[in-house]
């Protein structure tokens, strides 16, 4: 384990997000602000998550190990279901400053659209989850040692950067959907959300049988991300003219800088 | 109090359309060093925001409503940049101590030697005697600050300036001679980096004194803000560094509850140093408060601009931020003027807050604990601007981070870290 591979794995697991943070949310600060919001919610639903494993991990028989490990996973689904609630009530807040602040500023048009809040709130969940996953790995990544020595797998870092990517991006498009959906009412679509959040954890129990796991993911998050894309308002006709540069007029028209 | 305040009783026709408001603040906590008693930087959040919305002005006049739907509109505008104005500075001075805690080992070093301020030992055999000890111990230390507080705002006063001025000098020379020397040493010993000492004379000196000047006389904004981030940074670690274990957790509660009391209550110490200070209409000393604050006017006739830099000039020896009129940039006469003031916060707020974190990226090698108390902080100062723009008065700035930075701190060591070392040894993830 070296410097190239702490740097290597950071860089994996956290590029993308730093990069959309820093070209979309750091010179707004109402956006950072909604972002570490964000952050603090999914903080809140994982010490939720723990406080109920701990207390039935003190209950439990702890020289099983099946049971320890059957725990774990009921754990790992307890905690998918929180987030999601949080990330309703998350929305459920939002809304309501939304609409507080409207009513006080009597003006047509808010400061923050609720997809931009959909975007931010799913980068922020996706953030914190990501952190908290990989850097206590990171960091013994950077310290001396061999990998797999006891006859693990020798890919548990790299997977794990790869794996950590995923579900930061996963986590920015379920934001997205979640809230489109909560907003017209489509409830079938928070329950593919959800569905496939745990699909995704579940997943990872096959770990370190990797293949199996993160190809599925990067199946799923290809996936999300389209749906994600079109139900922000985008479509194959606007990717056009954004990739020919030929968006600007259209743009322009709607009074939007670019 | 602070130029802004002298700057609001400037009426001119656009002025006195609107109301501007200068909330006060402070949690005032004067904090003691290893030796003689110098009080260090005491703290204080106060934020002058004043807008004016220079539209409705234009209008010749908007009915009320519209001035405060305006005024409403740009609080949030407003708010949201003074947040993030003190974000990053917090976030920095964070980030400057948990980097030192990981890297340079001397600062977690058991010691057996304490300050003189928290005399009994932590190293006891049974449990009760370690938390009886720590709170004898947190006594002893929040007695001291409240007799320093006391004692300042009896300075205050009877105006006795000097002898103010000579304790806040001689504090900050300690920090920015001394401990930024000790923190080169043990720095240099890390890295196993060999040095001589005129050397490291030359730039001692050279960090010294131009701290001094930027901290009490003039300087760039941005550098005497680099410097008040380094000197809390300085603080806190020998707060880490000294402080035993039990006792600094039950100091930082202790201190979040006086904060509470001293800044509310009609009687508090701060409180009456603020108004004291309020009613003189004087600025609150330098080198205790970080100002964020970017005064620049836009656009305006010159009788409005040399009204706005005469204050400047008469506060400026006592005025830690050097805004000179040059600063500001004009635009058209048309567009709004607007005056941004800034949001300023004590010193002692970024020293505990940073003590906290970095008290939870000392004990044991967890970064998870850290990153949640880092989250909780920022949220509880979010929640205290927020509060700070719903009440217009001072507010404390340490109960609401301090009290979620210590619930996050207990609950992730003890509840969440398990859960997760047991997810990352199965790599499962959630």
């Amino acid at each position: 384990m070296t410097a190239a591979v702490f740097f290597g794995c950071t860089f994996i697991a956290f590029g993308p997000a730093i990069a959309l943070f820093l070209f979309t949310i750091a010179r707004e600060p109402l956006r950072v602000i909604f972002l570490i919001a964000g952050a603090f919610f999914w903080l809140v639903s994982l010490l939720f998550s723990s406080l109920v494993w701990f207390i039935s991990v003190q209950i439990s028989n702890k020289e099983s190990a099946a049971q320890q490990k059957g725990l774990l996973i009921f754990g790992v689904v307890l905690s998918v279901l929180l987030q999601e609630t949080f990330r309703f009530a998350y929305y459920k807040l939002l809304k309501k400053a939304n609409e507080g602040l409207l009513t006080l500023s009597q003006e047509e048009t808010m400061p923050i659209s609720i997809r931009q809040l959909a975007y931010v709130s799913g980068l922020g969940f996706g953030f914190m989850s990501g952190a908290f996953s990989v850097v206590n790995i990171l960091a013994d990544s950077a310290g001396p040692g061999t990998v797999g020595i006891h006859g693990d797998s020798q890919h548990y870092f790299l997977s794990s950067a790869f794996m950590t990517m995923a579900i930061i991006l996963l986590h920015m498009f379920w934001g997205v959907v979640f809230f489109d959906a909560c907003e017209k009412q489509r409830w079938w679509a928070v329950a593919a959300v959800v569905i496939s959040h745990l699909l995704v954890s579940c997943l990872t129990f096959q770990n370190p049988e990797y293949v199996a796991s993160l190809v599925p993911t990067y199946v799923i998050l290809f996936l999300m991300g389209v749906w994600a894309f079109y139900s922000a308002g985008g479509s194959l006709k606007n990717l056009k003219l954004c990739l020919t540069c030929k968006d600007k007029d259209l743009l322009l028209a709607n009074h939007r800088p670019r | 109090m602070n130029a802004s305040d002298s700057d609001e009783d400037i009426y001119n026709e656009r002025s006195a359309l609107v109301r501007s408001e200068s909330p006060a603040l402070p949690s005032y906590i004067p904090d003691s060093d290893l030796t003689p008693p110098s009080g260090t930087p005491t703290k204080r959040l106060k934020a002058g925001i004043s807008r004016r919305p220079g539209a409705a002005a234009a209008d010749g006049g908007g009915s009320d409503p519209e001035v405060e739907a305006e005024e409403e509109e740009l609080t949030l505008k407003y708010g949201a940049k003074h947040v993030i104005m003190l974000f990053i500075p917090v976030t920095l001075c964070m980030v400057v101590v948990v980097a030192t805690i990981k890297s340079v080992s001397f600062y977690m070093e058991k010691t057996d030697q304490q300050l003189i301020y928290t005399p009994f030992t932590e190293n006891t055999s049974s449990v009760g005697r370690r938390l009886l000890n720590s709170v004898l111990n947190t006594i002893i230390m929040i007695s001291v600050i409240v007799v320093m507080t006391i004692f300042l705002v009896v300075l205050y006063k009877y105006r006795c300036y000097k002898f103010i001025h000579g304790w806040l000098i001689l504090s900050s020379l300690m920090l920015l001679f001394w401990f930024s020397f000790m923190y080169l040493g043990e720095v240099f010993r890390t890295y196993n980096l060999a040095m001589d000492y005129p050397t490291v004379g030359v730039i001692i000196w050279n960090f010294g004194a131009v701290g001094m000047i930027c901290i009490h006389w003039k300087g760039p904004l941005q550098l005497q803000q680099a410097y008040l981030i380094l000197i809390s940074a300085l603080m806190a670690l020998v707060f880490i560094k000294y402080l035993p274990e039990w006792s600094a957790w039950v100091i930082l509660g202790a201190i979040s509850v006086y904060d509470l009391v001293a800044v509310l209550s009609p009687k508090g110490p701060l409180r009456m140093l603020v108004e004291t200070a309020q009613e003189r209409n004087e600025p609150i000393f330098p080198a205790l408060i970080y100002s964020s604050a970017m005064v620049w006017t836009v656009g305006m006739a010159s009788p409005n601009e040399t009204q706005r830099s005469e204050p400047d000039e008469e506060v400026e020896q006592s005025d830690g931020r050097a805004e000179p009129p040059s600063r500001h940039s004009r635009l058209l006469p048309e567009d709004e003027m607007e005056e941004d003031r800034g949001v300023k916060l004590g010193l002692g707020d970024f020293i505990f807050y940073s003590v906290l974190v970095g008290k939870a990226a000392a004990t044991g090698g967890d970064w998870n604990t850290t990153l949640a108390c880092f989250v909780a902080i920022l949220i509880g100062l979010c929640l205290t601007l927020l509060l700070l723009a719903i009440f217009k008065k001072a507010l404390p700035a340490l109960p609401i981070s301090i009290t979620f930075g210590l619930v996050f701190y207990f609950s992730t060591d003890f509840l969440v870290q398990p859960f997760m070392d047991n997810l990352a040894a199965h790599q499962f993830y959630i």
